[in-house]
């Protein structure tokens, strides 16, 4: 492997890793702020019960989160550095008002919440909790403002060769964000949705199955599992709305994408959706995989027309040749592409099965919410011992759903970093090669280290935070809600919560 | 002032605020095994900055997201020619920062020292790597004419840099011990204050070695007016100590470490990382920096969010002032 490769798979693994925690983080924070509300508006004890729960729950992902987005913001400098100089112009300024106008209210606030308990007046220690959640959602605004900006390079002029921001305003409203956001954020409710689903469902038959309706704990994880289950069932309708509007700018801003998520080799009109296949769809004659297909829905994703037509890889490729050249230039810094010819079609395994992982999982955990909803009405629960451990797996299914689609989207766009926008909307002439991006300074051998070190470190926590979470579900309510502490009248009481 | 020069001292003012808010924070996780002889005792430091750690190191995230977007330049070249420090640096606040959330989450006592030696380690590995680069930016790098680094990755040690590794971490610690005698009551609190008193003179050394190095190769004529307040507000702050006033000491140390990073800051512009390559290849405040516009952006989201930040992490401190003692800890409830 050689520095390049290192560097993406470096890239690959942090960001998907940081990925499992934030969009959990972001659901949660927002329904857990809801539960506080309810406690506040009521007065009812279990939904303090249930805000100190998920709360506990939420504490334990988000440091993970927070941990390993640090890591996030520096790899650019230290494994891209040649992107960084490129970019820099336009990427830092949403990341530098990411950690301005978002992250310092995020860190902050959940300080204020986490050791506010009996230090701030309930209304006071409420808005916390919202600016906390508030704060994470737009933190996601300004880093996918960022990321579609290298998808779709909006608002800059060329200058010695280098994008120059002359419009932040396009930037930060930028088509291919609007659609991204909304998007993302149903993709965090949804996991935030069968995260409370499974885990109540656990909860009930665990302890609750045969305790009458009037048993408190039992409403109250009965109540965490319908919110869960309305959470992610109006998220994956969400998510396929704003899924097809961002299907049909990507047909518009990268035909390529989205010709290799259908392994779509010739041009068709009007088009086939492939629901799967069988073979490989790597080989790019297309003659040896059978694809089980949907007449004329694929020319409707892509352009909302039933008949229109849709190119395929085959036509594509010499389109990106003429406007982008054949070959890489022979500089040695590109190492073993020096001089090579450009291949523009992304792996196509990868995209393919990325974009039909991404909408199979969703849609699965869909079904599975709309499944709950059914089975427990009218403070119903299901008889069967399949359900509950069923309602656990069905915690992935989301989880997964989001990673294939940033698996998708990012691989996707390769061989570029920075995406070439043809488009009337995008900014043509300003793009990146991968290969180009990656730091000249640092050795393979740093790399390495680091993909290593980075690996093993997050395998660990992996073990120990899903470690922690088990405990702290295995110990439901009374293991978050703490005994009266006798009044301590000389100190004015202990803090109800510390470290 | 034109812009760039703006954003450079607002590189700086960013830098200054992370060494002196997690400086402290740092320090308190180094004498966590010094300090606290009991459990409860660690408890009650590692409480005097739990709701304010993560505040606290969110400064060191806009300080590199303020570089990437003010000087492109010198953040990539800093931070790949820095990489395995910088590393090192990633692995330790990770550790840190799940620590301090994980350790009181199970009642074992096996658990709990696990994960204090995690924050202890990483509370001295942090400091030192932060002192490193940044002493590596202000003494320069060997980088060739594109600014990437020439020569392995052991290149950033020097004598200055080393100097300055030790310069951050001696003034971690002492911070954190002078935090520790202002935020705790009883024996905790005589602790502090006399590790803080029997030890701030070595402490310091390191930081005027670094910035006696720093004047005489790299500074000017008006370095020296921040370089005698540093000096003179450091051991000012120890003399107020002593005579209990915590509150005047911290806020000293705060004076000196500006006093500091204004030298280093100063001697450092109008270059951003010298190469001692050739002067030629010196990465500058002028080529480095964004242009105009970006930095018009910046300015305008720092104009507004930095007054922002201030007021409500200023409140945290305010909600947060009281002395935390050995029977504000609650007793452990974690789930069996």
């Amino acid at each position: 492997m050689d520095l390049l490769d290192i560097a993406r798979w470096q890239f690959g693994i942090t960001t998907v890793y940081h990925f499992l925690m934030v969009p959990l983080t972001i659901g949660l924070a927002v329904l857990v702020a809801g539960m506080q509300t309810a406690w506040y508006r009521t007065g009812k004890l279990r939904y303090l019960k249930m805000t100190k729960f998920w709360g506990k729950l939420l504490l334990i992902n988000f440091a993970m989160g927070v941990v390993t987005g640090i890591v996030q913001e520096f790899q650019f400098g230290m494994a891209w550095s040649a992107y960084s100089r490129f970019v820099g112009d336009v990427f830092g300024a949403p990341l530098a008002m990411e950690g301005l106008l978002a992250f310092f209210v995020e860190s902050t606030f959940l300080g204020l919440w986490i050791f506010g308990w009996d230090r701030l007046s309930k209304g006071v220690h409420l808005a916390c909790v919202w600016a906390f959640s508030l704060a994470s959602v737009l933190s996601a605004y300004f880093i996918l403002a960022a990321n579609s900006w290298m998808q779709h390079p909006v608002g800059v002029e060329v200058v010695d060769g280098r994008p120059r921001l002359s419009s932040i305003w396009a930037v930060l409203t930028n088509n291919t964000v609007l659609a991204a956001f909304p998007h993302t954020i149903f993709g965090c409710f949804a996991v935030a949705g069968s995260f409370l689903i499974g885990i109540a469902a656990w909860q009930i038959a665990r302890h609750h199955r045969r305790s009458g309706a009037d048993d408190e704990d039992r409403r109250a994880w009965h109540g965490s599992m319908r919110l869960g289950a309305w959470v992610a069932v109006v998220a994956f309708a969400g998510l396929a709305i704003s899924g097809d509007v961002q299907g049909k700018l990507m047909f518009e801003q990268q035909p390529m994408k989205m010709a290799s998520a259908e392994a779509l080799c010739h041009s068709e009109a009007p088009a086939s959706f492939s629901v799967f296949a069988i073979g490989d769809v790597a080989r790019s004659n297309c003659e040896d995989v059978k694809s089980f297909t949907v007449p004329y829905v694929l020319s409707y994703l892509a352009n909302g027309d039933f008949h229109s037509e849709v190119e395929g890889v085959h036509a594509l490729v010499p389109q990106y040749q003429e406007a982008y050249g054949t070959h890489y230039p022979d500089d040695p810094r590109l190492g073993r592409l020096a001089g090579q010819p450009i291949d523009y079609v992304p792996n196509l395994p990868v995209t393919y099965w990325g974009f039909r992982f991404m909408i199979g999982f969703g849609a699965l955990a869909a079904l599975g919410a709309v499944a709950v909803l059914w089975l427990t009405r009218r403070q119903r629960f299901p008889e069967g011992r399949w359900w509950a451990p069923l309602a656990v797996l069905a915690i992935g299914l989301p989880f997964a759903g989001n990673i294939a689609g940033w698996v998708f989207t990012e691989m996707g766009r390769q061989p570029f970093v920075v995406v070439p926008n043809p488009d009337p909307s995008g900014i043509d002439g300003v793009w990146m090669f991968t290969a180009q991006a990656v730091s000249a300074g640092a050795t393979p051998g740093e790399l390495l280290t680091s993909v290593i070190t980075l690996t093993a470190l997050y395998g660990v926590l992996a073990v120990v935070e899903v470690f922690l979470m088990v405990r702290y579900v295995r110990g439901g309510f009374e293991a978050v809600m703490p005994p009266e502490q006798p009044e301590d009248s000389e100190s004015g009481g202990a803090l109800s919560f510390a470290y | 002032m034109d812009l760039p020069t703006t954003w450079f001292c607002l590189i700086a003012l960013l830098w200054l605020g992370y060494l002196f808010l997690e400086g402290f924070d740092f320090g308190v996780g180094m004498l966590l095994p010094v300090l606290g002889r009991r459990d409860v005792e660690r408890r009650v430091l590692i409480n005097t900055i739990g709701p304010v750690w993560d505040g606290n190191e969110v400064w060191l995230i806009v300080a590199g997201g303020a570089m990437f977007a003010s000087f492109p330049g010198w953040y990539a070249s800093l931070f790949s020619t820095a990489y395995l420090p910088l590393l090192v640096l990633l692995l330790a606040l990770i550790g840190r920062g799940v620590a301090f959330e994980y350790r009181g989450k199970v009642d074992s006592d096996r658990w709990r020292r696990g994960w204090d030696r995690v924050i202890v380690t990483a509370s001295w590995i942090s400091p030192l790597v932060v002192g490193l680069v940044l002493s590596a930016t202000v003494f320069g790098l060997p980088l060739d004419e594109r600014g990437d680094r020439v020569g392995g990755w052991w290149t950033i040690f020097s004598v200055p840099t080393v100097v300055g590794a030790l310069a951050v971490c001696g003034f971690a610690l002492l911070h954190g011990a002078v935090f520790l005698a202002l935020k705790t009551e009883g024996e905790v609190r005589e602790r502090a204050r006399r590790f803080a008193l029997r030890m701030g003179v070595p402490l310091l050394l390191p930081l005027v070695a670094l910035l006696l190095i720093a004047q005489f190769t790299e500074g000017s004529e008006w370095t020296w007016v921040p370089l005698a307040i540093a000096l003179v507000a450091a051991l000012a702050g120890l003399a107020r100590l002593h005579r209990w006033r915590e509150g005047q000491a911290f806020a000293l140390q705060g004076v000196a470490l500006a006093g500091a990073v204004v030298t280093l800051f100063g001697a450092l512009w109008p270059n951003v990382i010298p190469s001692t390559l050739d002067p030629a290849w010196s990465l500058t405040v002028a080529d480095t920096a964004s242009s105009p516009y970006t930095l018009t952006v910046i300015t305008w989201v720092a104009a507004f969010g930095t007054p922002a930040v201030l007021v409500y992490q200023g409140w945290t401190y305010w909600v947060f002032r009281k002395r935390i003692g050995t029977h504000h800890i609650p007793q452990v409830h974690a789930p069996s």
